[in-house]
């Protein structure tokens, strides 16, 4: 493991299935009576928001307390940032006081990777969100949704996604989540689809490793997961679609469309979910659909991750692990 | 009057040669050149140019006197080699008056370094909307010729075709700053394969292309001159070939660093790289360096773009665009063109002297070096080789894009009207 986690296609296969099986085992601490674990007891972790989140800045906060580390919550809103202060004094004033890791969302693409390795600061820099760049902790997350659903929670433990078939749907253009799923998937084995208007996708996506459809209902049939983005609606100000019902038409998920998934296939969405618009109600509270599922894993995988950053050595869980099959 | 032989110069790259410097003029040039009563600089196979023209820089001064001024701005052009910048409009008050114009002239004047020549805007306050007073500029002590609102592009078709008209009454040139600026909203790097995965909103080429191709169709047209500012893409240099095989009237420049780097060093995410037009693709690159060689883009300019440390120790989107250039345009020039055999040193003086100063209409500035000449002189060391040390820099600002990286050449004197203005790369 690297000391920051900055991008998704920084992991290795092996980083990235270590995670999601340590992440496993932090599931059962969830089952626990009592749902936390001494291991960053004493270590000090700020969550840096420039950008409103609540739900990622709440499940990042769990996993923290779970794991027993300081919790500092820093929202630029009312701060000194807007107060004209830079990036790099507020990093440097909050390692000052003692922060071991940054958990940082910025509205800029690479603000992570600039106070990673600017050397303005010397904590672990995790990002949960930049720009329209990446989004490594959710990408990590809708792996770990979809190796417990498709392969099993035990089943699954060393293994990746390979061969699985996953589609992406809505706006790619604008989405930290969708090139963080590509870069993550692609490692981890599986086949990924990007289902988009073409103005919703980036000039130079033929690069990328994964398929590029226009169409949705001919990539419903061979999905083993399909994931829907969230669409803004003033995207359509803009001339990306023109009209919300035009988009919902051609690229929104409702029933008779989910009828076409294979009866194993799972329906994502990284939340929140824009109902009506990209995904319909039927959909959305139906048993596929994992998007619930997907916060809870999220708090799971966010711990391994700063387990795995910060923790060291000493082994996160203290019980006896299963048995894995070689 | 003090006499200086320079003896053993490369002129222009050809045989050694003495040059003697009498007062403001070169009085002689030959070999065998007596010394007596003369200032005697052994230049030992160097390359002697004609004080190099810059149709593009950025002095700060008036507003923005903590990145640069006209003092900083042009000690850093002596450094560099150059004799004559022209400077940008993009002033805090705009250069949109004759009043504004007068105080930078002025400045220059004072300075010593090297001349200035104040660009007036073509809009007032460069909000293209109105046109300033383009004459009052021109009648003003500072005498402006070049015409441009770079930073932002006239994008309204009709007022660059006013403009356009207007300037030909006293043989002006309007200066365009390409950029169609629906298609740049938001635009923070060139858009291909880096920016989708960067995931930094994207500089299309055709945003260049388009308005490089309106504006030449409108010179033709109204048969006007045009000048395109820093020519960016491989696109660019078809349509200005195009246009100059169609007789159109059009003149272009390339900057040093577009010549050299490219969109993948954004990967870094260091800002120092953030510059406008942004840096382009490998294949762009190889298509300006053929362009500069082959004529289709007449002159390299700056841009030279100073900002404080503070605006690029930052994250990316609150970065200022731009680069320093003055101090390092000739080395990047020999690494790109010179020693990869596309232009020889002769080609360097017409692309950096001659020929800039003919498009703004320099007076005493890209003149021949020969008898009865000004003495506006570049003596260059072509065999060095040395790491660019942004601490040793003449500017204000330090951001440039090439610390550290080993580059050819050095510029060892600077002579402007015979005044030595550095010698052996110290500013006098």
């Amino acid at each position: 493991m690297q000391r920051h986690l900055i991008s998704a296609a920084d992991l290795t296969r092996d980083d990235a299935v270590l995670i999601l099986d340590t992440a496993e085992e932090m599931a059962r601490v969830a089952d626990r009576p009592i749902k936390k674990l001494p291991t960053l007891r004493g270590r000090t972790v700020v969550n840096l928001f420039f950008e409103d989140s609540t739900r990622t800045r709440i499940s990042f906060e769990a996993a923290e307390k779970r794991l027993s580390a300081d919790v500092i919550n820093f929202t630029a809103k009312g701060s000194s940032v807007s107060k004209g202060e830079s990036l790099k004094d507020t990093a440097q004033t909050l390692e000052a006081m003692g922060v071991d890791a940054v958990v940082i969302r910025h509205g800029a693409s690479g603000a992570p990777y600039r106070l990673a390795t600017s050397g303005w600061i010397d904590a672990h820099v995790i990002n949960a969100g930049d720009g329209t760049h990446q989004h490594p902790t959710q990408a990590l997350l809708d792996a770990f949704t979809m190796r417990r659903r498709l392969v099993g929670p035990d089943a699954g433990l060393g293994k990746d996604l390979d061969g699985r078939r996953v589609t992406l749907v809505g706006d790619i253009l604008h989405s930290r989540v969708a090139r963080s799923n590509v870069d993550l998937l692609h490692t981890l084995g599986a086949e990924v689809t990007l289902v988009a208007p073409p103005t919703l996708l980036p000039v130079g996506v033929e690069t990328w490793p994964c398929e590029v459809s226009y169409d949705l209902d001919s990539t419903l049939t061979k999905s083993d997961a399909v994931m829907l983005l969230r669409v803004q609606r003033e995207r359509m100000n803009a001339a990306f679609f023109p009209t919300e019902r035009e988009y919902s038409r051609r690229y929104g998920l409702d029933g008779d469309r989910m009828a076409k998934m294979p009866d194993h296939a799972i329906v994502m969405h990284p939340g929140p979910m824009v109902r009506g618009m990209e995904i319909t109600a039927e959909v959305a509270d139906s048993g596929r659909c994992t998007v619930v599922e997907q916060v809870t894993n999220g708090v799971s995988v966010r711990m391994a991750v700063l387990y795995l950053l910060l923790g060291g050595a000493e082994p996160a869980v203290t019980h006896a692990r299963p048995t894995e099959e070689k | 009057m003090s006499k200086t032989l320079i003896r053993g110069a490369k002129v222009l790259g050809g045989e050694p040669q003495d040059v003697l410097i009498d007062g403001t003029t070169i009085a002689e040039v030959g070999t065998g050149l007596s010394a007596e009563g003369a200032e005697v600089v052994e230049a030992g196979g160097k390359v002697l140019l004609p004080g190099l023209v810059d149709l593009h820089t950025h002095l700060r001064e008036p507003g923005r006197e903590d990145s640069e001024t006209v003092l900083t701005g042009t000690r850093a052009a002596a450094s560099g080699g150059y004799t004559n910048v022209f400077a940008m409009a993009n002033t805090f008050p705009v250069a949109d008056t004759a009043g504004v114009v007068e105080q930078v002239w002025r400045l220059g004047q004072e300075s010593g370094y090297c001349d200035v020549q104040p660009i007036g805007a073509v809009t007032v306050g460069l909000e293209g909307a109105k046109l300033a007073e383009l004459g009052a500029m021109h009648e003003s002590a500072a005498g402006v010729t070049v015409f441009s609102d770079d930073g932002k592009c006239v994008h309204d078709a009709v007022i660059m075709r006013r403009a356009l008209e207007y300037v030909k009454a006293f043989d002006g040139v309007v200066a365009q700053h390409a950029q169609e600026p629906r298609l740049t909203e938001g635009a923070q790097m060139n858009e291909g394969v880096v920016s989708a995965e960067l995931g930094l909103g994207g500089w299309p080429a055709v945003a260049e292309e388009s308005i490089i191709a309106r504006d030449v169709l409108l010179a033709e047209h109204v048969g006007s001159r045009v000048h395109i500012c820093h020519l960016s893409t491989a696109g660019s240099v078809e349509i200005v070939r195009w246009a100059k095989s169609r007789g159109i009237d059009v003149t272009a420049e390339v900057t040093p660093h577009h010549l050299l780097l490219t969109d993948e060093l954004v990967r870094s995410y260091d800002p120092v790289y953030k510059v406008n037009p942004p840096l382009r693709t490998e294949r762009d690159v190889l298509a300006l360096r053929e362009a500069l060689a082959d004529g289709t883009i007449d002159i390299v300019a700056t841009d030279h773009a100073p900002h404080p440390h503070e605006d690029k120790d930052c994250e990316w989107a609150a970065a200022a665009m731009g680069m320093v250039g003055l101090e390092t345009a000739l080395s990047v020039v020999q690494e790109t063109m010179v020693d990869t055999g596309l232009l020889d040193w002769a080609g360097v003086a017409e692309r950096m002297s001659f020929k800039p100063a003919k498009i703004g209409q320099a007076t005493g500035h890209g003149r021949p070096v020969s008898a009865g000449e000004p003495a506006n002189l570049t003596l260059v060391d072509t065999e060095y080789r040395g790491r660019v040390d942004p601490a040793g820099f003449a500017s204000r600002s330090r951001n440039t894009p090439y610390e550290g990286r080993e580059l050819p050449g050095r510029v060892t004197h600077t002579w402007l009207r015979g005044k030595a203005t550095l010698v052996d790369g110290k500013l006098t």
